[in-house]
């Protein structure tokens, strides 16, 4: 199912810190802290690729104003119509 | 959010088809932060700080409310300090712990926008204590946002009012002692002890469930705010890693664990108090108002027309407390305010009121005046051999001593240039009846020797002052009496210069 993740995380290399705040918090555990450093010394947070659902989580986590930013698979209409309302992590919301 | 759907439109476009964001970069914060001339794109803060984290929730509740024009934000000393370079509002920065009070300030000269005073715990609950409390007290319609994380951050450590008992810090290297230290201050639960504050609530950064509640906290203060309601305070429990020598995971979590327990997460008020909605001032027409302090009668009929040759006048009165020095002063004050000068009267106050001596200093002048303090008087009038003593070598040159003895002590010698008049006061208030006159024998000679101001005024203000009729003639007699030995004795071979005294 990694194809079809609700959402999507991308984080700003340049601006991650490598606190690894975002990783501790993800509910579904879809982000890491990358095996390289980046050019500030830090292994910054990266996503894995799957499992994502947009709960934004980690955004709210992250220290930085712009590292993280957090993206949500807009439903087909069919879908929309079947889909359950929200998640389980949305619902923290 | 309001413009999530431009940036997203801006995203898809790039590369994520079938996607649209959710979170991303408040446009409250700069593209980049002009602080140095490196790193523009990070915020100053180390790596898992609370401050970024409270900075987001606030920008994102500004966002949300789109109060973004409308707000000022007053930034602390303590890390936040820089928080200008990041929010894209009015800024400004303050003196430690002084937030509120400009806050205070900045609410009541613009009440439409939104002040924001952000604060760590160093600033607010140590230096800024009585700012915040009294802020609070006065139910300002502000937003306080508490930043504490029990530690002085910026400075490397030191223990604060808000540091846990047994922690170590700089200050406190065997951990914190209250029998030494004192206990935690705990803010949000004191401040909630007051009438005025409208919202209370302390709220942790330390978990997902925490975080969130922070976030409905701040936009509820905000929102209050927004709506006029009155002073918001959210006490917002934060990790400082780098001092406490914890990996930010660890020491957000230490937030749960040990910080807490100590500081209970609670909405400690949410309600808005009665408070009268006028708080303008009874005012009363101007006439009202001047009619308590002139009698009939007037001062102004030829008392306006008196020749003031000079353009500052300056007067020290001295001696014991009890012969009337601060009241003669008093009385050439009003005098000069009848007749149109700028005047200044400073009394001093203190041990010396209580059978000591007393001074006082007069000025009285065709300009604005600019400090009422006087180290060079043009007269001194001294009503005791003490303060003749201790005042005269600052009378300068061309000035005038008013000595209360028929002659100067044998040892005394006067300043150069300076005239000294001794005239026996006392012994002639005493002869009138009262030697409480003796201020007004003094004012008498001391009048008639300068001129300064005009007898006729004297009179109008003795008047207005003493109620009883035959202490009246008494004064009326003191007066005369002072102006008489003037010409009797002194004025002789005396010319009134331009200035306003005898050479």
């Amino acid at each position: 199912m990694a194809g079809q993740a609700r959402g999507k995380v991308t984080i700003d290399v340049e601006e991650c810190k490598g606190c690894g705040l975002c990783v501790e918090s993800c509910p579904p555990k879809c982000l890491e802290l990358a095996e390289e450093l980046s050019a500030y010394g830090v292994h910054p947070a990266r996503y894995t690729g799957h499992d994502c659902t947009g709960c934004g989580i980690c955004f709210y986590c992250c220290p930085e104003p712009g590292a993280i930013t957090v993206y949500r698979r807009i439903a087909p209409p069919k879908a929309a119509v079947a889909a359950p309302q929200g998640d389980e992590h949305a619902a923290t919301l | 959010m309001a413009d999530e759907s431009k940036v997203g439109l801006k995203e898809l476009e790039v590369s994520n088809n079938g996607f649209e964001v959710i979170h991303t970069k408040s446009d409250l914060f700069y593209d980049l932060y002009e602080r140095k001339s490196e790193l523009q794109h990070q915020t100053h803060y180390c790596p898992g700080c609370g401050h970024g984290v409270a900075h987001k929730l606030i920008a994102e509740a500004l966002q949300e409310l789109g109060l973004q024009d409308k707000t000022v934000f007053v930034s602390p000393v303590g890390c936040s300090v820089f928080a200008y370079y990041y929010f894209d509002v009015g800024n400004v920065q303050v003196a430690h712990g002084r937030a509120p009070a400009s806050a205070t300030a900045i609410k009541r000269a613009c009440p439409d926008k939104i002040v924001i005073s952000y604060q760590g715990d160093g600033d607010l609950a140590a230096i800024g204590t009585a700012e915040i409390v009294h802020a609070a007290n006065r139910g300002e319609k502000i937003s306080v946002f508490f930043v504490n994380n029990g530690i002085y951050g910026m400075t490397g450590g030191q223990m604060a009012p808000t540091t846990l008992v047994g922690e170590k810090s700089t200050t406190s290297p065997w951990g914190r002692r209250p029998a030494n230290e004192g206990f935690p201050l705990h803010m949000s639960e004191l401040l909630a002890t007051l009438e005025a504050p409208v919202y209370i609530e302390r709220v942790a950064l330390s978990d997902n469930k925490n975080i969130m509640k922070a976030r409905r906290a701040i936009k509820k203060a905000l929102e209050i705010q927004r709506d006029g309601a009155g002073f918001t305070f959210v006490e917002i429990l934060s990790p400082c890693p780098t001092i406490w020598g914890k990996d930010p995971v660890e020491a957000r979590r230490w937030v749960l664990d040990r910080m807490v327990p100590v500081f209970p997460l609670n909405v400690f008020r949410d309600r808005k108090p009665e408070m009268p909605v006028n708080n303008a001032p009874p005012q009363r027409p101007v006439p009202d108002v001047l009619e308590i302090t002139p009698k009939e009668g007037g001062y102004e009929g030829g008392v306006a027309s008196h020749a003031h040759r000079f353009k500052n006048f300056t007067i020290k009165v001295a001696g014991f407390g009890g012969q009337g020095v601060l009241l003669l002063g008093q009385l050439l004050t009003e005098m000069g305010m009848r007749e149109g000068l700028e005047v200044s009267w400073l009394p001093s106050y203190g041990p010396e009121m209580r059978s000591g001596s007393a001074h006082c200093h007069v000025c009285l002048s065709k300009n604005r005046i600019g400090s009422p303090l006087i180290s060079h008087p043009n007269v001194l009038v001294a009503m005791n051999e003490i303060s003749l003593r201790k005042f005269a070598s600052q009378v300068g040159p061309g000035g005038l001593i008013l000595y209360n003895r028929d002659a100067l002590p044998a040892d005394f010698e006067a300043p150069p240039k300076v005239r000294v008049i001794c005239i026996p006061a006392s012994e002639m208030a005493d002869k009138l009846g009262s030697t409480k006159t003796t201020n007004i024998v003094l004012m008498g000679a001391l009048l008639e020797e300068t001129e300064c101001l005009s007898p006729g005024t004297a009179m109008g203000v003795i008047e207005d002052k003493v109620k009883k009729v035959e202490l009246l003639e008494t004064n009326r007699k003191a007066l005369a009496a002072g102006r008489h030995f003037i010409d009797e004795h002194a004025h002789l071979e005396a010319l009134s210069q331009p200035d306003g005294y005898a050479e």
